[in-house]
């Protein structure tokens, strides 16, 4: 099944879980300047999460009962690490020179791996994700994963809910303030460290949301998952202009469709056999990413810096 | 009567240099007391210091009977105080209405933000016509009018403007002191910084010139205008 049409399916399902995980990294940067390099740790801990409630819940207990449930177990971890990353180990050293945060990110991200890989049972090697009991569906030539119709149903949702939030409520007006000054909105009677807080609890929902998509799609869960996924989230929201909401969401679409036509198409080119398939995915992502750094540098939805001044 | 604002031996530093050197005025209510003086002089800092944004290292600051030592910059404007800062710091991306929503965040009586909205609309015409537009896209004079409309969204008893006539072109900042006069008519207290002292002094109840971090000078506007020191030292005179 290697037409065309098949490959940009896989690419928007891919791209949607990239999307889903940038909102977190776009969401706090825009609105501390921080690069939460322990988000793709976050998404991990949303997966394992939501593997935590269905082990707790009665054997052979339908999947459509459970899958809410696992949901709410994923984003409530992974919300609540998210949210104890900003007050214990981000307030701090807020004020501080940036690498400084910077570097507790990187710590904290090897942190909760190891607390996972180490204290979790039976997570030394990947553990085996409950799937939606149905078969793939086939919409003409493309076949759709029961994962993926989770994903493509979800990411929108939820991409929809926020750019309403952010848009129309009081709290996203709020958020929208503290990001283009953080000080005049102090001044509005703003508690910015309030709204901060936010930022990281949405960054946390759409990382579990996204763990369980994972979950859901590959059929297992692993303490390692965040680190390459959570890299290319990254890329993605560069991609589309850090600090924007939808940029994000179109930088993952972007990512992952041109990740699959890579991985499906490059080893047609005369003299290139050898860098086909999914082992080179990632270079094709990256190339991508050094590409848009160079010719556009604030990314595809992003504004000038000048604007922001 | 004690004053709406009171300020003593306040002293405010950036590590170990300080920038405010234990300067004390008041402003009583339906006042418009002015501080003036150069660049540097620690006119902002106060400003910035009295709405939270930065912390005093020794002094008190006392606000409509309130102490405000540890109360942190977002409960200030709540107190009734508010802050157009240096600089305008308008919100760029968000439209000209949705700014002065802003101003009112903590309000929850709409109808009454609606009506205050229409009269900034009144004060400043300019701002009406272009309520959709983003407010990044106006001029420095317009952003400085939404600047103070957005300041007064609040309902505040004491307005703190911050060099509002600064980078304007002659006319506009005509436009912008007529405003604050207009303003002092209707009775709000206001607390100017402005670096242009001759316009600040002539429309001032009370005048403090600052020099690095002291108040050196204080009188009524009238005096300050006519005194020698300051007509040398900021009007430009030999």
């Amino acid at each position: 099944m290697n037409t065309l049409p098949q490959q940009l399916a896989n690419g928007l399902f891919l791209g949607s879980m990239y999307g889903l995980i940038a909102i977190g990294y776009t969401m706090v940067y825009g609105i501390v300047q921080l690069i939460n390099f322990a988000h793709g740790e976050i998404f991990m801990t949303g997966g394992f999460g939501a593997l935590t409630v269905y082990l707790a819940l009665p054997d052979g207990i339908s999947m459509w009962i459970a899958l809410p449930a696992m949901l709410l177990g994923g984003a409530l971890v992974a919300v609540l690490i998210a949210v104890g990353a900003e007050r214990f180990a981000y307030r701090p050293l807020r004020g501080a020179p940036r690498l400084a945060p910077l570097i507790t990110a990187i710590g904290l991200s090897l942190a909760i791996k190891e607390a996972v890989f180490n204290w979790y049972p039976d997570a030394k090697t990947s553990r085996v994700f409950p799937q939606l009991p149905f078969g793939p569906l086939h919409l003409g030539s493309v076949t759709v994963q029961s994962g993926d119709v989770f994903l493509i149903l979800a990411a929108p949702l939820c991409m929809a809910v926020l750019g309403f939030f952010v848009r129309f409520s009081r709290t996203g007006r709020a958020m929208q303030a503290t990001a283009q000054d953080p000080d005049t909105a102090q001044l509005m009677g703003i508690d910015t460290n309030r709204i901060i807080v936010v930022a990281f609890a949405i960054g946390g929902f759409f990382a579990a949301v996204a763990g369980l998509s994972y979950g859901l799609k590959y059929g297992s869960v692993a303490y390692d998952m965040g680190f390459l996924a959570g890299l290319k989230a990254f890329t993605a929201a560069v991609l589309g202009g850090i600090g924007n909401i939808y940029g994000a969401m179109l930088g993952g679409l972007v990512l992952g469709i041109a990740e699959a036509m890579a991985t499906a198409y490059i080893s047609d080119i005369p003299g290139m056999q050898q860098l086909g398939g999914g082992s080179w995915a990632p270079v094709w992502a990256f190339v991508l990413l050094i590409l848009v750094l160079l010719f556009r540098p604030q990314g595809l939805l992003g504004e000038r810096v000048a604007d922001r001044a | 009567m004690t004053a709406l604002l009171e300020v003593e031996d306040l002293r405010v530093a950036y590590g170990k240099i300080e920038a405010v050197k234990g300067i004390s005025f008041s402003v009583e209510a339906g006042q418009v007391v002015t501080l003036i003086g150069t660049n540097g002089a620690g006119k902002t800092t106060t400003l910035r210091t009295l709405s939270g944004l930065l912390k005093p290292s020794s002094g008190k600051v006392v606000f409509d009977g309130r102490p405000l030592g540890s109360v942190p910059a977002h409960k200030i404007v709540s107190l009734g105080l508010a802050h157009s800062p240096e600089g305008r710091h308008i919100f760029p991306r968000l439209t000209i209405t949705e700014n002065l929503q802003l101003g009112a965040f903590l309000r929850k009586d709409k109808a009454g933000i609606e009506r205050d909205i229409q009269r900034a609309y009144d004060l400043f015409p300019i701002l009406g016509e272009r309520r959709k537009q983003a407010a990044g896209t106006l001029s420095g004079g317009e952003q400085q009018m939404l600047a103070m409309g957005r300041a007064l969204m609040s309902q505040p008893k004491l307005l703190m403007l911050d060099e509002p006539s600064m980078g304007l072109s002659p006319i506009m900042m005509q436009k912008i002191m007529a405003t604050i006069v207009e303003l002092k008519a209707q009775g709000t207290t206001i607390l100017l910084v402005e670096q242009n002292a001759q316009a600040a002094l002539s429309l001032a109840d009370r005048g403090h010139v600052m020099e690095t971090g002291s108040i050196v000078l204080s009188g009524s506007g009238r005096d300050l205008l006519h005194d020698e020191s300051v007509r040398k030292a900021y009007l430009g005179e030999d």
